[in-house]
């Protein structure tokens, strides 16, 4: 009836780029060398976090300086489970990990959501160096600075084991067991942000007063947000584990959550696509700088300085923009 | 014969030593459009603001269709039927037309809880939030960022998100504020024709006097706190104590 609010779900530009993508993370593992593969295998598992960091910046418009925590309960518990259980099964890794970052997103959670801005981010840092000595600490828990091994697992509930070369596992069938659960946290993810759930969210980051006022429950669903985005990058901290072979308390330190801030950042927190492309293109940008030059970091720091100057809404941003720009169609401010 | 919708009792709300609203008993019946004058810092805002519970009340109450509601939430309020607008235009800028007002909808049928539906799927939502649109004359930008929308469409636009909570009590805090006086009538005209249209009970809050004579049935003034005068709008009209103090002259012969 009136077609005019009832925009295409997925843009022509989201169905083709989306199928071509698609078409490419399959074909990975059969045409690049088990190296490429993992670097790539690491970009879909930092996507996944940068997912659901965004449903708080992007959506909520709360920035987190906290996110280790969720990413490093997911790598921990997965090392405690292999530690005292001597479980190897992903799938348990999967589902532990997810319920335990989502429970302490929601511990945290009651604390942090009742701030703002810098507020809020200050907290979540916090929090986030609370675990971050807790690991460092309990060292007969945790193993310290050491950190905890974790073998590679056996995936599809155990009738998938590793092979005897751990490298062509994990660049194989590892890889599209990662593949599989990216695709799945992305749906997830937009259909939330597309819900009505999702709706309210983005109404609270545009103006917190009014979205009270037309019954929207404020605090509640941020909190609800908090613990979607802890499960999010909790689920990330799991899938990690096994492609690093070692949990340490470095993925709790609040470096760790800057690097998830610039996945997204880099990507542009405005798009939905924005943190998967950032996450894979950091993830890109740091292997090879890492091996380019020992001064990487000043490297990145550049990068980003630039980014911010010159490309504001990141690199999805930038190309959604070029795009309309293309066509003709208006730009939206 | 009339019933009473609203009433507050002594109502009392200090920001430190200034009383700005000071024991004011206030009352609002079912069907009327009711403006609320009085010049700047007379306390008609922070009266809504009490009554929409965006302010906790020092002293007094707030009896909503027979029941105490000053110390209820605001999302308990919004559920007994009050909504306000914004004097600010106070909206979601970054979503569509259409999403601002489809929001409201989503939140008053208990939808925005749901993570699992696609919100542009759900056509009894959309086609009521076009039909709102329609009403305020807004159906051509519904695919538009808010933030796209010029000063008069956004305060239509800013009422539209208001009256989408099919409230029983609509309290409109300046809608015609920041436009020009061209553009004034208009808006009056979109905003009271759906008022009454829908017999929503309203009270806006308006600074223009002859907006005010034109469209309310009633006039509450307020001047330091207090309620100086009410009255039908030949009465205030009329009333000498209103203009001096109000309008700055005295009433016409």
């Amino acid at each position: 009836m009136t077609p005019a609010i009832r925009p295409r779900l997925l843009s022509r530009l989201e169905v083709g780029g989306g199928l071509l993508v698609a078409v490419a993370l399959l074909a990975v593992p059969l045409v690049a060398a088990p190296f490429q593969t993992i670097t790539v295998c690491y970009g879909l598992v930092f996507a996944i976090a940068a997912l659901g960091f965004n449903l708080l910046l992007g959506y909520t418009g709360l920035l987190s300086f906290g996110h280790s925590a969720y990413f490093g309960v997911g790598a921990y518990v997965t090392a405690e489970l292999v530690k005292y259980l001597g479980w190897t099964s992903m799938e348990a890794y999967v589902v532990a990990g997810i319920v335990a970052s989502a429970l302490v997103a929601a511990l945290f959670g009651i604390v942090c959501v009742r701030y703002t801005r810098i507020f809020f981010g200050i907290l979540t840092l916090a929090l986030s160096q609370v675990l971050w000595s807790l690991a460092l600490k309990l060292f007969w828990v945790t193993g310290g600075s050491d950190g905890l091994r974790v073998p590679t697992p056996t995936l599809l509930f155990g009738t998938l084991a590793p092979t005897k070369d751990k490298m062509d596992f994990l660049a194989y069938h590892y890889y599209y067991y990662v593949l599989v659960l990216f695709a799945a946290a992305v749906a997830v993810m937009w259909l939330i942000v597309h819900s009505p759930f999702g709706k309210a969210l983005q109404a609270i980051r545009d103006n917190e007063t009014r979205a009270e006022f037309v019954g929207v429950q404020v605090r509640k669903y941020r909190w609800i947000a908090f613990v979607v985005s802890g499960a999010f990058t909790g689920l990330a901290g799991t899938l990690w584990v096994p492609l690093n072979g070692l949990t340490t308390p470095d993925i709790l330190y609040w470096q760790f959550s800057g690097r998830i801030v610039f996945f997204v950042v880099l990507g542009g927190f405005r798009t939905f696509w924005g943190p998967i492309v950032g996450a894979l293109a950091y993830n890109y940008l740091e292997t090879y700088a890492v091996g380019f030059t020992v001064y990487w970091q000043l490297v990145l720091g550049l990068v980003l300085v630039l980014l911010v100057l010159t490309l504001p809404q990141g690199l999805a941003g930038a190309v959604e923009a070029l795009s309309r720009r293309l066509r003709g169609a208006p730009a939206v401010a | 014969m009339t019933t009473v919708l609203l009433e507050t009792r002594r109502l009392v709300k200090a920001f430190g030593a200034n009383r700005a609203v000071d024991a004011v008993d206030f009352t609002v019946q079912a069907g009327e459009l009711l403006a609320l004058i009085g010049s700047n810092g007379a306390g008609k805002t922070t009266l809504v603001n009490l009554i929409s519970g965006l302010l906790q009340a020092d002293a007094g109450t707030i009896v909503f269709e027979g029941r105490d509601v000053t110390r209820q939430s605001i999302h308990e309020r919004i559920e007994a039927g009050i909504a306000r607008s914004f004097q600010l235009v106070n909206l979601f800028d970054q979503l569509t037309v259409a999403d601002n007002v489809a929001l409201t909808i989503f939140a008053r049928q208990g939808k925005t809880p749901h993570l699992w539906t696609v919100a542009a799927r759900d056509t009894v939502v959309a086609d009521e939030a076009a039909q709102v649109l329609r009403q305020f004359g807004l159906a051509s930008k519904a695919g538009m960022p808010a933030a796209g929308l010029s000063q008069g469409e956004r305060k239509l636009l800013d009422v539209a998100v208001a009256y989408a909570l099919k409230p029983k009590l609509l309290f409109l805090d300046e809608p015609t504020s920041g436009v020009s006086t061209r553009e004034k009538a208009p808006i009056m005209d979109v905003v009271t024709s759906v008022v009454r249209q829908e017999h929503i009970t309203a009270v806006v809050i308006e600074h223009d006097m002859d907006i005010v004579f034109r469209y309310s049935d009633r006039i509450v003034a307020m001047h330091q706190g207090a309620i100086l005068a009410q009255g039908s709008p030949d009465e205030i009209r009329r009333n000498e104590q209103v203009t001096t103090t109000l309008i700055g002259s005295p009433p016409p012969a």
